[in-house]
């Protein structure tokens, strides 16, 4: 199918961006990678597009002492081809060489992503679980906002439709914080079915487990990220796990519980490994 | 209302006036009459479209022709005097690569980058390599060792 009719904007600065944002009808454009073919099936009416391509502010990466913050624009395949300072110890890059196919790693970007909040995609999770701070601008200037409090559910997050997602900022990683992924899906590039993003750090006693590819917001597993920092043996976690499951607030089946749930400790023990 | 683009296809100066619903397949295909690039599904998933956009794969069902303004294109057409393409085609005619050939030209060009940045390739790096390519006469194997034949054949050629 083909798209119904749409106006286009092409700003050349964020200040143009915003101002074109500013009645709120419009929709920005990135990548396009999720919101195109959306057009294409008229899943999404939209009366106008706002291309950032143009929008300088959103462009490129900036490293500093204490961690990096990534442009809107970039995309997955500059994360992917080590384009961009990795302040993660490999997680970024990792993550991005895992989206979709190649050809949509060329176009798609970390900032249309994370607006977009696709429950299943990879990006979401990862900064969630690298309590990374997402740049929002709008009429007021800019405001930052903690990555788990950016997403409210799915395709749901507290971007207005006046606003745009600039950055993301992302603090360094510890050398001694270890992180293990564990992605699964149907077939290669598919979304996930279930997707763990872990961070250890039993020196710091700082350690993170989020799921992701829920039916909602990515969930923050602190009981089992405590008892993986702590060195819990296998049998004990997978416990912790099953009963930090049960007890969320999210309904899940036999079989979510279980898929979930094996992913959480795969990704624990890659972290470990 | 219809908006200038200037772009290259296949190193030729292209000025039009477009719709902006119009993606870049259709464009191609329909103003410029470049009908190798394919269209199977139109919303990213099947790969039939694939076209080089700045020199790197993308999907030309799914990039708005206004979204390619002052972009670089080449599609098939634009690689038949290519070198490494030549020695890819010939591949796929040796090893049965292609059997309706509706999705060859994605797989072509899917394999041109590919081999660009991974010149040797195990056949699971193949697979995933062209896992965002669609053969619905699921010709898969053949596919596979069409591209370890053009693998192996690029490094031979580059090392005489």
């Amino acid at each position: 199918m083909k798209p119904a009719p749409f106006a286009f904007h092409r700003p050349a600065s964020l200040a143009d961006a915003l101002a074109c944002l500013a009645t709120g009808e419009a929709r920005p454009l990135a990548g396009g990678q999720s919101l195109v073919p959306m057009l294409n099936l008229r899943l999404t009416p939209v009366d106008a597009l706002v291309e950032l391509r143009g929008v300088p502010e959103l462009a490129g990466a900036t490293e500093t002492p204490d961690g990096a913050v990534y442009g809107a624009l970039l995309t997955h395949a500059a994360f992917e081809d080590g384009q961009v300072p990795d302040v993660t110890r490999g997680l970024m890059r990792h993550v991005a060489g895992g989206i979709a196919y190649r050809a949509v790693r060329n176009r798609g970007t970390i900032g249309g992503a994370l607006a977009l909040a696709d429950p299943a995609a990879d990006w979401l999770t990862t900064v969630v679980a690298l309590d990374a701070e997402i740049g929002i601008a709008g009429a007021a200037g800019t405001r930052w906002v903690r990555a788990e409090d950016f997403v409210l559910g799915p395709y749901f997050t507290v971007l207005e439709p006046t606003e745009l997602l600039t950055a993301v900022r992302v603090r360094r990683l510890p050398q001694t914080t270890r992180w293990g992924v564990c992605k699964v899906a149907v077939k290669v590039g598919e979304y996930a079915e279930t997707l763990v993003v872990a961070l250890i750090d039993p020196a710091r006693g700082e350690s993170r487990v989020v799921l992701g590819a829920l039916d909602g917001a990515p969930l923050l597993l602190p009981a089992t990220a405590a008892a993986a920092g702590a060195g819990t043996a296998k049998a004990a976690l997978e416990q912790t796990v099953a009963v930090e499951l049960a007890g969320s607030d999210r309904d899940f089946t036999p079989a979510d519980l279980l898929l979930h749930a094996t992913a959480v400790t795969r990704a624990i023990a890659e972290a470990r490994s | 209302m219809k908006l200038p683009i200037s772009l290259t296809v296949n190193g030729e100066r292209v000025e039009a006036l477009v719709e902006p619903r119009l993606h870049l397949a259709d464009f191609l295909r329909e103003h410029l009459r470049l009908t190798a690039t394919h269209l199977g599904c139109e919303h990213g998933v099947c790969g039939a479209c694939t076209v080089l956009v700045d020199g790197a794969p993308a999907r030309a069902c799914i990039l708005l022709a206004v979204a390619a303004d002052g972009a670089d294109i080449r599609t098939l057409e634009g690689l038949a005097d290519d070198p490494r393409m030549a020695v890819i085609k010939e591949s796929f005619h040796q090893k049965h690569g292609l059997q309706c050939g509706f999705c060859t030209p994605g797989m072509l060009i899917t394999t041109l980058d590919l081999l660009a940045r991974k010149p040797a390739p195990d056949a699971a790096e193949i697979r995933a390599g062209i896992s965002g390519n669609l053969c619905r006469c699921t010709g898969y194997q053949g596919i596979v060792r069409s591209i370890q034949h053009a693998a192996a054949a690029l490094e031979q050629a580059e090392e005489a």
